[in-house]
């Protein structure tokens, strides 16, 4: 079994320097969406943070989810992984296999009883008994349950483990459901998406770890810090979408010139996810900048929603402008961005409130 | 490879341009007014901005190049620049691999992370100290 001692000694006895590890936590602290400010609080609880256990399920899933979380860029992979969890089981990652593979599960979840973090990818058929999806012989129903049981907290990632997704679509043959949907007595952490971007599966890995705690969620239980706002709130589309200036087809003028997508299909008013700052593939790009509507993966059933190319019957709330000394006079590009801005930074203070909560207890 | 390596020019192209920019300029002014009245530092998160294609660019543009330009190598390099407005500095932190991990604007008289640490300050004068003192034999 790995060490388990804090982060800090181990980057001391690596003879990485202060000043790096406050880099580090500049970079934690940009992943996580915290306000910069953050990083000698994160410092100062990284000092403190043991290595988890982690133990990693894959259900009923595409294994996305895990591609997507070993592209992420920052930090790498490695060091987020193998410094600061000690992930015990992932049965797409790890050498282990056969019987070797099972006993290292098991015996960490003995080891570890009441304190290891379980991660969760994939939807758990229950159809049938749960036949439709086994792992050694034996049911995703059966070993969620199971390994539920001895979990500190449970974080489901992507879409399916948190609300069923794809698996869940319409007829569900599987009888799919969501984690939630199984487990009722275990804080559980939502990070939707599919797959997830892997800034936010890091971001919110990374939170878990710094301060323990769960972070704030919202009422699907995704962390506000990344899902707390729509993708139409921080679109750089929208000062179009709120001059009515629409593309009519993914060809016409209004695309070219880059105008809104709402009636493409875009479902970015009603989709919460981090798309549009955290963007894509290391920070390059997102959907809706690359001329295509955003297809709402990180919401509820957004595979039986209607089609990807039916405009939203609804419209969205209209901004409300935010007034301020460094606003007055300015255009009304710069007013919407700001406004955003403003919103973000409420969000992010009372993100940054429960996280130094945690701190103090 | 990281992405950073692959040659995709990015061409600023004003027409497109949705604000951000100098939406961003105006809250430096205002941090700097603060730095000069109260002292007080911050810190914007670029990554943290919805910026259009293009507008980054437009964005070290408007800043141009001060008179200081820094280099530090702490798991990976970190570019760290006065722009040419005094006070503004542009720090891009890269890990290892050369992916940008932090990248930011910080509003101060000189930027925190390249002060040394009192932790290290007091690591490397041990190390010193160990070096100077005389060899246990010749200690009479
Ligand atoms: S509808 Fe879509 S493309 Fe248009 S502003 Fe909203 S999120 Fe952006």
């Amino acid at each position: 079994m790995a060490d388990h001692g804090t982060l800090e000694q181990r980057l001391a006895q690596q003879g990485i320097s202060r000043r790096a590890f406050l880099k580090f936590c500049t970079a934690m602290a940009s992943l996580m969406a915290l306000p910069p400010g953050s990083a000698a609080a994160i410092a100062a609880a990284l000092a403190k943070a043991k290595r988890p256990s982690v133990i990693w399920l894959s259900f009923q899933e595409c294994t996305g989810c895990t591609e997507s979380l070993t592209r992420s860029h920052a930090p790498t992979l490695e060091s987020l992984i193998f410094d600061m969890i000690s992930l015990d089981y992932h049965h797409t990652l790890q050498a282990a296999s056969g019987f070797a593979a099972e006993k290292s599960r098991t015996d960490a979840m003995q080891e570890f009883y009441g304190k290891y973090l379980l991660i969760v990818d994939g939807s758990i058929p229950t159809k049938d008994g749960g036949i439709y999806s086994t792992i050694a012989g034996r049911t995703n129903l059966d070993l969620l349950q199971e390994a539920a049981k001895g979990a500190a907290a449970i974080i489901a990632i992507g879409t399916c483990a948190s609300f069923g997704g794809i698996p869940k679509a319409n007829p569900n043959p599987t009888g799919a459901v969501a984690v939630s949907d199984i487990v009722k007595d275990k804080p559980i952490i939502n990070i939707s998406g599919c797959p997830p971007i892997p800034a936010v599966i890091t971001g919110v890995l990374a939170q878990y770890l710094t301060f323990g705690g769960l972070p704030e969620l919202d009422h699907l239980g995704r962390p506000k810090a990344f899902y707390g706002e729509t993708i139409h709130d921080r679109c750089y589309r929208r000062p179009f979408y709120d001059q009515g200036k629409f593309a009519k087809t993914f060809d016409d003028a209004g695309a070219r010139n880059g105008w809104c997508l709402f009636e493409l299909g875009c479902k970015g008013p009603t989709t919460h996810n981090a798309c549009a700052t955290t963007k894509w593939n290391g920070g390059t790009s997102f959907p809706i900048e690359s001329g295509h509507g955003c297809l709402g993966c990180s919401e509820p059933d957004f595979w039986d929603a209607g089609g990807f190319y039916q405009a939203l019957s609804m419209p969205a709330t209209p901004l409300t402008f935010a007034t301020g000394a460094a606003v007055a006079g300015a255009a009304i590009g710069i007013g919407v961005s700001l406004a955003n801005r403003a919103k973000k930074s409420a969000a992010k203070k009372a993100h940054q409130a429960a996280t130094l909560d945690d701190l103090e207890k | 490879m990281s992405l950073e390596n692959i040659a995709i020019k990015l061409v600023a192209d004003d027409a497109f341009s949705v604000g951000s920019v100098t939406a961003l300029l105006s809250e430096i002014a205002a941090q700097l007014e603060k730095l000069i009245a109260t002292g007080e530092t911050s810190l914007i998160d670029l990554k943290s901005l919805p910026f259009a294609p293009g507008e980054y660019e437009q964005l070290r543009q408007a800043l141009g190049q001060g008179e200081v330009t820094a280099h530090m190598d702490a798991i990976g390099p970190s570019e760290i620049a006065e722009t040419q407005y005094p006070g503004v500095w542009w720090l891009t932190h890269f890990n290892i691999e050369g992916d940008i991990v932090a990248d930011m604007i910080e509003i101060a008289p000189f930027p925190n992370i390249l002060q040394s640490q009192p932790e290290d300050v007091r690591a490397g004068l041990e190390r010193l100290q160990s070096m100077l003192a005389p060899p246990a034999a010749t200690n009479d």
